[in-house]
């Protein structure tokens, strides 16, 4: 690969991570609401200071957060502080940081996303290939079928599916939360095997809709690569039947199905946000909720651009990783 | 010399009408057909439903709380003393009005921008693909989020609602109709139409336009299942306008109220039942007319 691709795939990437910085950066200035005063506003009625105060506590916060400046300025300003990772501090729970908490709640999300795509996509890409695969057997290959059916239900609606079958009616697996009530988190094996039953139906309903689609693509793949004449060769030359299907097909499919992995990447991981919203998992969707509920918008931003870049540099990484899958994209 | 009489080979050919051969159609792509009942069965629903349930036990403090299903709640009603069979069917009726107008713009747009794009090129080609390609990689979701948020709760509506969805849902009708107007420029139809003199809008209009119909369906049933997908997702996120009955409003109500907890099992699963019948009836749809507009695509069974 060469310098001048590498290039323009990071100048990719840092376009991509501007053009949603600076639209959230205008939207919000185009409305009417003015997000310091709406919160002061919940203080005053909760809290009793006289209006006089107020005032002077909002035009010192303006001053704080720079929006007494020039809007070019302030942009400017943005733009450095989101080089830096600097989302600014969280409205409800003020001397924290909107990246501070971010930084909380991002480890519980990179476990479940982890776990619940390199499953789906694995299970999925394999199902896709047996039921592809002639000479698989047959309850192997209508192992597919149902997952396909379930493409078209959003992890939502599996979550709350499986929240009243499993979790409601044979109470198997508990309602939702990270861990139960009253248990102190510790490092134990308790705890630990607490928690993961906690993970369960979150994971479950994030992979049921999820494997179908890699099955559907994979099971394309799979029909046309047998109609291939380096397949029948290699099946005349008498090789294996494990063979063929390990080096001659899945190999060949990979590629196209981790492009597929890339463009996915987007709603993977929105959807992952919803759904632990669902089950009150304290990870980023849970602080996107709250963040709404609270009209925090510093950590609502935050998330926002924080979860593009994150997209945007999955998705280049992915680019850099296409040609050590792909000889032929290496020698170009 | 023997009379020979010509039998004039019968010239009624009796050709079927367009619904017979619609209905052919459907027997053969029976995807298409299942997702077509099942939508005509929401709709019928949603209008004898209208016309049957007073819309306004749709909203709060109307029925008794939290009443499981019964004979005359045959739905049930929830914490806040909606009667759910009525919301439902207003739910029903707004998640359509979205899924409409959302997709409608949406397509609109792409048409639009695909077509200039695809037959002038050039810088606008370049520069409508640029966008195209920056925007993709942004999870739409999220912006719009930073939208239905930035917004004053109280102009949030059913109105705004798809407007939000639709103001980041072009660029895929865009791509797709760019693409395929591409190929249909470079086709012997236009350039005859273009040595004989027909101007730029009569070969968008009358050469191209008619030969994408099928095209523009399939790019519309999939706006409608992504404006669908994406006014669900922000209702559940709770960035809907609350008080109205959306689908995803429900579930975002039945969530904060704990409803699994406390055993109001009924509250959020009638509108999940609802959203897996409305999205799946799309899907099919969608994919049948991919097979209908992509002879290609046919089933390889």
């Amino acid at each position: 690969m060469s310098f001048k691709i590498v290039v323009k795939r990071l100048l990719f990437f840092v376009l991509v991570v501007w053009a949603a910085s600076t639209i959230v950066f205008f939207i919000p200035r185009l409305s009417s609401r003015n997000a310091i005063r709406e919160r002061f506003g919940e203080l005053a009625r909760t809290g009793g200071f006289s209006p006089g105060d107020i005032e002077k506590m909002i035009a010192s916060m303006q001053q704080q957060f720079g929006l007494d400046k020039p809007i070019f300025e302030q942009y400017w300003q943005y733009l450095g502080n989101i080089m830096r990772l600097d989302f600014g501090y969280s409205l409800s729970k003020y001397p924290t940081t909107a990246t501070e908490v971010i930084a909380q709640a991002l480890p519980w999300t990179i476990g479940l996303l982890l776990v619940t795509t390199v499953l789906s996509f694995v299970m999925g890409t394999l199902l896709g290939a047996v039921a592809a695969w002639p000479k698989a057997p047959g309850w192997l290959r209508s192992l597919a079928t149902p997952f396909i059916l379930l493409t078209g239900v959003p992890p939502v609606i599996m979550g709350i599916l499986l929240l009243f079958f499993i979790g409601f009616r044979l109470k198997w697996l508990p309602l939702g939360g990270a861990y139960s009530a009253g248990i102190v988190p510790t490092w134990s094996w308790s705890f630990f095997l607490d928690l993961m039953q906690h993970q369960i139906l979150p994971a479950l309903a994030l992979i049921l809709g999820s494997v179908g689609g890699w099955v559907l693509s994979m099971r394309g793949m799979g029909i046309t690569i047998q109609g291939e004449d380096y397949v029948n060769f290699a099946e005349h030359k008498g090789l294996t039947g494990g063979r063929i299907f390990r080096d001659y097909y899945l190999r060949n499919a990979l590629l196209p199905q981790v492009t597929g992995l890339a463009l996915a990447l987007g709603t993977v991981i929105t959807s992952a946000v919803i759904v632990e919203g669902i089950f009150g998992l304290p990870g980023i969707g849970t602080a996107l909720n709250l963040a709404i509920r609270a009209n925090d918008f510093p950590v609502i931003y935050g998330i926002v651009i924080f979860i593009t870049i994150a997209i945007a540099a999955l998705m280049t990484i992915l680019e850099f990783v296409y040609p050590l899958l792909d000889p032929r994209i290496r020698e170009n | 010399m023997a009379n020979i009489t010509m039998v004039s080979p019968s010239p009624t050919i009796s050709q079927p009408s367009n619904v017979v051969l619609f209905f052919r159609y459907l027997r053969r792509n029976k995807g298409l057909a299942l997702g077509v009942i099942i939508l005509v069965a929401l709709f019928l629903f949603t209008v004898i439903g209208l016309l049957v349930v007073n819309p306004k036990h749709a909203y709060p403090l109307s029925a008794g709380l939290k009443q499981p299903p019964s004979l005359k709640y045959p739905f049930g009603t929830d914490f806040f003393g909606r009667d759910l069979l009525a919301a439902m069917v207003v739910g029903m009726w707004q998640t359509a009005f979205i899924g409409l107008l959302a997709g409608g713009i949406g397509t609109l747009v792409g048409v639009v921008l695909g077509f200039t794009s695809a037959y002038f090129g050039g810088w606008i080609d370049a520069a409508v693909r640029t966008v195209c390609q920056i925007l993709t990689p942004i999870p739409v979701l999220l912006i719009q989020v930073v939208v239905a948020g930035s917004l004053d709760k109280r102009d949030v509506t059913i109105f705004t609602m798809a407007l939000i969805v639709a103001m980041l849902a072009w660029m895929g009708p865009t791509l797709v109709i760019r693409a395929q107007v591409m190929t249909m420029k470079e086709r012997q139809f236009v350039a005859v139409a273009k040595l004989s003199g027909v101007s730029d809008m009569g070969i968008i209009f009358r050469e191209i336009l008619p030969n994408l119909l099928p095209f523009i369906a399939a790019a519309f049933v999939g706006q409608v299942f992504s404006a669908v997908f994406a006014s669900f997702y922000l209702a559940v996120l709770g960035l809907g306008p609350l008080r109205e009955p959306l689908l995803g409003n429900i579930i975002w109500a039945a969530q904060s109220q704990g409803a699994f907890f406390n055993g109001w099992w009924w509250w959020p699963l009638e509108p999940a039942f609802a959203m897996i019948l409305i999205l799946g009836a799309l899907a099919l749809v969608n994919m049948g007319l991919d097979e209908l507009a992509n002879p290609r695509v046919r089933r390889s069974e």
